[in-house]
């Protein structure tokens, strides 16, 4: 954490691009699990995701980047198949 | 060289906004400020000004408009009045917050309702806490000089902040003053070309105006307070430069008569005038009374404040605004709060006088010297009263 001292004149970002260093995975307090068994690699939750977090692995399943995932569970919710659940973070 | 000749005040406004070369003026005309921006937009139109003038929707627009244009490193400039003053306030905190080198010249009027035009302090007021430093001028040569000041302080890498040069409307805006016009040349002299320490730059890309999370919120408002204390000694620089060049010298904090003084009045902007008139005639009756006028309104100026009402008695605190909050008028209770820790301290009687226009005369602070003193001898717990108010 930088002190007041340390920040730039008027808290500007000069480094472009750092808004992918934010780890908005903080703020989860579930995070979406996914059944591989019941995964049909539809991609709705790839596409419903409002943070863009899903992406397909080698094998066609889309997996959940959790440095970014907020938790909001809109992709367990929209699953067809109902593979997605939504399991409480553990300090 | 300068030129000394008779011209409305908005209009000498306009011309030192010229001279300074300014590259924006974004603005939207509102009374008494209205001649600034026009004979503004005259000039751009006629070629003598080499500016852009945008002639925006509203004042929220205006100053964004200005944020984005000192963001993009152009020296900018806007003037505003009362309720649009109000509608930009928003767009006002943040100008300060990125450290954008914007002066606005505020003609000074009060706030609705009941609607008024008319001349007074309240949106001085209610922009005191955004973080801009604020000068109050009291006469026309002062708005002419303050506005070359403020330039110079604002882009001042020590500072980098926007300054507000306060005036009030129609009282000092509209009435023709003989006023030293300075050449440009002079002007180049004193002001320097502006030199953006950061800018909007697509070959090296910034974000200006970030989000702040809770872990960084609290240290970016760290540094802004101290930048704004820390253009202080800025200012006090730049006046002295400016008395150097031209030959009149400014002060955070105004005298007069106070040698010797038992009571004396406070004041900011254009009715400190009368207020020496006053002080003149009650000096001649054998009072001892002074005059204090502040013409640095943020930062406060605490050190040169208390030194000048070291050792008096009375204080009558003129505010030209209401404060609403059951403690009379924001000028007086921020006295108050200066004089908090001093040993000794003056007995306080605030007058809230001259709202909207209403004149306030020789004859009133006549009553306000005497009426401090008078409710000092009586013992009344300090308060305020509002003058000229019919019951």
């Amino acid at each position: 954490m930088v002190s007041w001292k340390e920040l730039e004149l008027g808290c500007t970002i000069v480094e472009p691009g750092s808004s992918s260093k934010l780890k908005t995975g903080d703020w989860r307090s579930q995070r979406p699990v996914t059944d591989y068994e019941k995964c049909v690699k539809c991609g709705m939750c790839y596409i419903f995701c409002p943070d863009m977090v899903y992406k397909p692995n080698k094998m066609g399943f889309f997996q959940a980047d959790y440095y970014y995932c907020k938790g909001c569970g809109i992709c367990a919710r929209e699953c067809p198949a109902e593979a997605i659940t939504m399991v409480e973070e553990k300090v | 060289m300068a030129k000394r000749i008779g011209i409305e005040v908005s209009l000498a406004v306009s011309e030192a906004v010229k001279l300074a070369d300014v590259d924006v003026i974004a603005a939207y005309p509102i009374t008494p400020q209205t001649h600034i921006v026009e004979h503004l937009s005259e000039l751009v139109a006629d070629g003598e000004l080499d500016a852009e003038f945008i002639p925006v929707e509203s004042e929220h627009s205006a100053m964004s408009t200005c944020c984005g244009s000192a963001a993009a490193g152009a020296r900018t400039f806007t003037a505003t009045s009362s309720q649009g003053l109000a509608l930009m306030l928003e767009i006002c905190y943040i100008a300060p917050a990125l450290r954008l080198p914007i002066v606005m010249a505020v003609a000074n009027r009060s706030l609705s309702a009941p609607i008024s035009i008319w001349n007074d302090h309240s949106d001085l007021m209610a922009s005191r806490d955004t973080g801009w430093i604020q000068t109050v001028a009291e006469n026309g040569q002062e708005a002419f000089d303050l506005i070359l000041h403020a330039f110079r302080v604002a882009e001042d890498h020590r500072v980098l902040l926007p300054v507000i040069v306060n005036m009030d409307g129609f009282t000092l805006t509209h009435v023709i003053e003989p006023i030293e016009i300075l050449s440009q040349e002079e002007v180049a002299r004193y002001l320097p070309p502006y030199s953006a320490r950061m800018r909007l730059d697509t070959a090296k890309p910034v974000t200006m105006g970030p989000v702040g999370v809770p872990e960084v919120y609290t240290e970016a408002k760290k540094a802004q307070d101290e930048a704004l204390k820390a253009a202080r000694p800025v200012i006090l620089e730049a006046w002295e430069e400016f008395g150097k060049h031209f030959g009149r010298y400014y002060k955070p904090v105004e005298t007069y008569c106070t040698e010797g003084a038992e009571t004396l009045l406070i004041t900011m902007g254009s009715i400190g005038e009368t207020a020496m008139s006053a002080v003149d005639a009650m000096r001649s009756q054998g009072k001892k009374v002074g005059l204090v006028r502040l013409r640095l309104w943020r930062p406060f100026p605490f050190t040169e404040f208390l030194e000048a009402v070291k050792g008096v008695k009375y204080l009558a605190v003129v505010d030209r605004a209401l404060g609403l909050n059951g403690a009379g008028g924001p000028l007086a209770t921020e006295i108050k709060a200066a004089l908090y820790d001093e040993e000794e301290r003056p007995y306080i009687w605030n007058y809230v006088a001259g709202l909207a226009g209403r004149d306030v005369t020789v004859e009133n602070f006549v009553e306000m010297a005497d009426g401090v003193e008078a409710a000092a001898a009586d013992n009344l717990k300090s308060d305020y009263t509002i003058i000229n108010v019919r019951e």
